[in-house]
């Protein structure tokens, strides 16, 4: 697909998400088990992502100590989980990737 | 009675509350601004142009979503499966637009339309935190669409701004310094806080573990297999709990 063809569909299907219930209803309530399913959309798409670009670096699975990206997430993961803070999960998970290139050979 | 409300209306004005919502959002934007950089770093590393890496954040203006399609851009997805994947990633925003939509019911089209486009994540927090607020107090807002309309275009002007900064940047960045792996730590600082209860932890680590397992699916289609695999197993989590008589309001795992 054209890259331009591509960006448009992907902000015309964003859009009409948003637009959604905005023009359709003035006031609806989504039946609970469509609510509980659009709260679970946030862990199970991001996990979906985080899990094999940690445990499958290079393309296949790698559960050992020289997966330095498993090992530097874990520690962005406790990060994340300790202070709820964005960036300094990113600052720490880049940091100990960066440290552990140097320390451990590959 | 009737006075003092036409009195505190008038202190309302459309200036005031444009200007209001531009302040409510300012913190937000401290954390938006490296997350658009990143974004514009990794888009050109994934070997957008220019061009195209600027009018992803201006057309589809959602950060998650744009990482995401970058990714699979990268990737040699398919377009169908990129754009699929966008509303996945993008459906939490049906919650966004079903709260919001009392509060702009007598707004005209065309004010519905430019508002839908700036609901992101970060206008909307600020944004239904203060009409809820309003709702509880006898003091009605006339022009609260403002509000909305200062929270969206601060974040609209910011994420233009920083995502151009990182796209500048990403070229004289080298690869050798890892900064794709920024992207999986976006999402573990967005993954983790969203681990409230039981169901959506057993939705995050089944759809985990089935995108490992589907992840050589032809068309990258092992992203949005795993997703939806996730929240049935999480929504399946979650019927039995009521079934054990555990109360769960929705909304709570948000």
């Amino acid at each position: 697909m054209n890259v331009w063809l591509l960006l448009i569909c992907m902000g015309l299907v964003t859009y009409a998400i948003r637009l959604s219930l905005i023009v359709l209803i003035g006031r609806v309530n989504l039946p609970p088990i469509i609510q509980w399913a659009l709260c679970l959309v946030p862990p199970a798409v991001l996990s979906a992502i985080i899990f094999p670009e940690l445990l499958m670096p290079g393309g296949t699975l790698d559960l050992s100590f020289g997966n330095l990206r498993l090992l530097a997430g874990a520690l962005a993961a406790a990060v994340a989980w300790r202070t709820r803070n964005v960036l300094l999960t990113i600052g720490v998970g880049m940091v100990a990737l960066w440290v552990l290139q140097v320390v451990i050979p590959h | 009675m009737a006075v003092v409300n036409t009195n505190r209306l008038l202190r309302h004005s459309p200036r005031s509350e444009f200007i209001a919502g531009i302040r409510a959002e300012l913190p937000i934007l401290l954390g938006v601004v490296p997350f658009g950089m990143i974004y514009g770093v990794l888009a050109v590393g994934a070997g957008l142009t220019v061009g195209a890496a600027m009018a992803m954040s201006s057309i589809v203006f959602a950060g998650s979503a744009q990482f995401v399609g970058v990714q699979l851009i990268h990737a040699g997805a398919p377009g169908m499966v990129i754009v699929f994947t966008t509303f996945i990633v993008n459906l939490r925003h049906i919650l966004y637009s079903a709260s919001i939509a009392p509060f702009l019911a007598r707004l005209n089209p065309r004010w519905k339309w430019l508002l839908a486009y700036l609901l992101t994540d970060e206008a909307y927090a600020v944004t239904i935190t203060r009409y809820n607020q309003e709702a509880a107090s006898p003091v009605k807002s006339a022009h609260r669409h403002w509000y909305l309309l200062g929270a969206g275009l601060a974040m609209w002007s910011t994420w233009q701004i920083s995502t151009a900064a990182g796209i500048f940047l990403g070229a004289q960045v080298p690869s050798s310094w890892s900064l794709d792996f920024t992207i999986a730590l976006t999402f573990i600082a967005l993954a983790v806080p969203a681990l409230r209860d039981r169901p959506s932890v057993a939705a995050a680590l089944s759809a985990g573990i089935i995108a490992v397992l589907a992840f050589g699916m032809p068309y990258k289609l092992g992203l949005i297999v795993a997703a939806i695999s996730g929240m049935a197993v999480g929504l399946w989590v979650e019927a039995r709990q009521l079934s054990n008589g555990h109360r769960h309001e929705p909304g709570d795992s948000r």
